[in-house]
């Protein structure tokens, strides 16, 4: 009986933590828009993280997104000559990139690159005391450290998407048109004929703009969150990746199933 | 790092991500070359529509002048009522003849067009009274099928 009683507790407040930590993450979100002001008037403080989420990710995106293409490239001219439409590939490639793996890719490679980083940063800060000492000084360390890094997030995550999409056609037709040797003209034709603007590119910028939200947000209240120690902010840091890439998965497939239903 | 440096970097980012967008908008979609902007809508009516969707083409001689806009059933007299927005720019006579085709041998749907005699065009809101249903393949075939055992009978 108390072995039972005991169960229930665990997951009780498995269940109770889990909702506490959700609603501490929704009034970290509004103290951050309240509180955003400052990252807007001091725009150097925001630029100065675009610089670190933003500039320094595009190595690494640009280096995957030009492979992903080149082997979304081979991969689908295999598959596509078996039916005689080769020429199908960049209609292939394009769509491949603009509606999903542009804004998903992005945004697992951005939670690895940068919410790492941002979560450990504000992880030690807490750790160390810097936002208490903040306090202390009547600086609010949301609108000084948390807001800007959001922002930051937020308007680099679409520019790295859309840069990852270009590059990865890019890579694309590296493959199909300069090695496989597919017509050119009806590598870009098909492909203009069959990506809509609309449908296709403003959607997935759309997706990749909530996925910049979601993914610094995460990253962001984890940090605020962990326990000050060396424990505490490891653990923080790998929850940042898990939930990131797990947030990001889920609602890929509700936002897709919104844009193609509606 | 100098501030100067720092903000270069930044705007070169936004810059190179302004860049890929335009590229994305203008090489890769149809942002060039889909210029039907101002349109006005039609109604037609078929029995069949087979496999036509919202925002199927509208081609008149090949060229795509509109986009189908919705697709309802009337459950009063049975049928689908399709409208169709047309590019402002093309005008048809009010006796065009509109039947539903499909683009090769697996492809998508449209509707095609052809322009008829009459001297009055079609307006905003008017019917288009001459349709002609999608081709059903099962239909098709059965039609054959019978019409090659009543020859046998005979």
């Amino acid at each position: 009986m108390k072995s039972l009683i005991n169960f229930f507790d665990k997951v009780g407040y498995s269940i109770t933590s889990r909702i506490n930590r959700l609603g501490t993450a929704a009034r970290l979100f509004f103290l951050i828009l309240i509180s955003s002001g400052e990252s807007f008037k001091r725009f150097n403080l925001t630029m100065k993280e675009i610089y670190f989420t933003g500039v320094m990710s595009l190595v690494i995106i640009i280096v995957s997104a030009f492979f992903v293409g080149m082997v979304l490239g081979l991969q689908g001219y295999y598959t596509l000559q078996k039916y005689g439409s080769s020429e199908a590939i960049g209609v292939l490639v394009a769509l491949a990139l603009v509606r999903e793996l542009g804004p998903v890719v992005t945004a697992l490679l951005f939670a690895g690159r940068a919410g790492t980083a941002i979560t450990a940063e504000i992880g030690l800060m807490k750790a160390t005391e810097q936002l208490s000492a903040m306090e202390m000084m009547a600086v609010n360390p949301v609108g000084r450290i948390i807001a800007p890094r959001f922002w930051a997030g937020v308007i680099a995550m679409p520019i790295l998407a859309s840069i990852f999409s270009m590059v990865g056609i890019l890579g694309g037709y590296v493959v199909a048109v300069i090695v496989i040797g597919v017509d050119e003209g009806a590598f870009w034709s098909q492909m203009q004929a069959n990506v809509d603007f609309r449908y296709d590119i403003v959607n997935g910028v759309i997706k990749s703009l909530v996925f910049g939200v979601a993914c610094t947000i995460i990253a962001l209240f984890e940090g605020f969150d962990a326990p000050p120690t060396a424990e505490g902010v490891s653990r923080a840091t790998t929850r940042t990746v898990v939930t990131s890439s797990l947030v990001i998965l889920g609602l890929d497939f509700i936002l897709t199933s919104f844009m193609l239903g509606g | 790092m100098d501030k100067i440096k720092l903000d270069a970097w930044v705007g070169i980012f936004v810059a190179v991500g302004v860049i890929s967008l335009l590229g994305l908008a203008m090489k890769v979609g149809n942002l060039t070359s889909n210029d039907i902007r101002e349109t006005y809508s039609v109604i037609a009516h078929f029995e069949n529509i087979g496999g036509l969707k919202p925002r199927a083409p509208i081609k008149a001689a090949g060229v795509v002048v509109g986009r189908v806009k919705s697709i309802i059933f009337d459950t009063k007299a049975y049928h689908a009522i399709v409208r169709m927005d047309i590019d402002n720019r093309y005008v048809f006579p009010k006796d065009t003849f509109a039947n539903i085709y499909t683009a090769g041998l697996l492809g998508e749907q449209y509707v095609g067009l052809e322009a008829g005699g009459d001297m009055d065009n079609l307006a905003e809101g008017d019917r288009i009274t001459q349709t002609q249903d999608a081709v059903v393949l099962e239909k098709l075939i059965s039609q054959f099928l019978y019409s090659k055992a009543s020859e046998e009978e005979e």
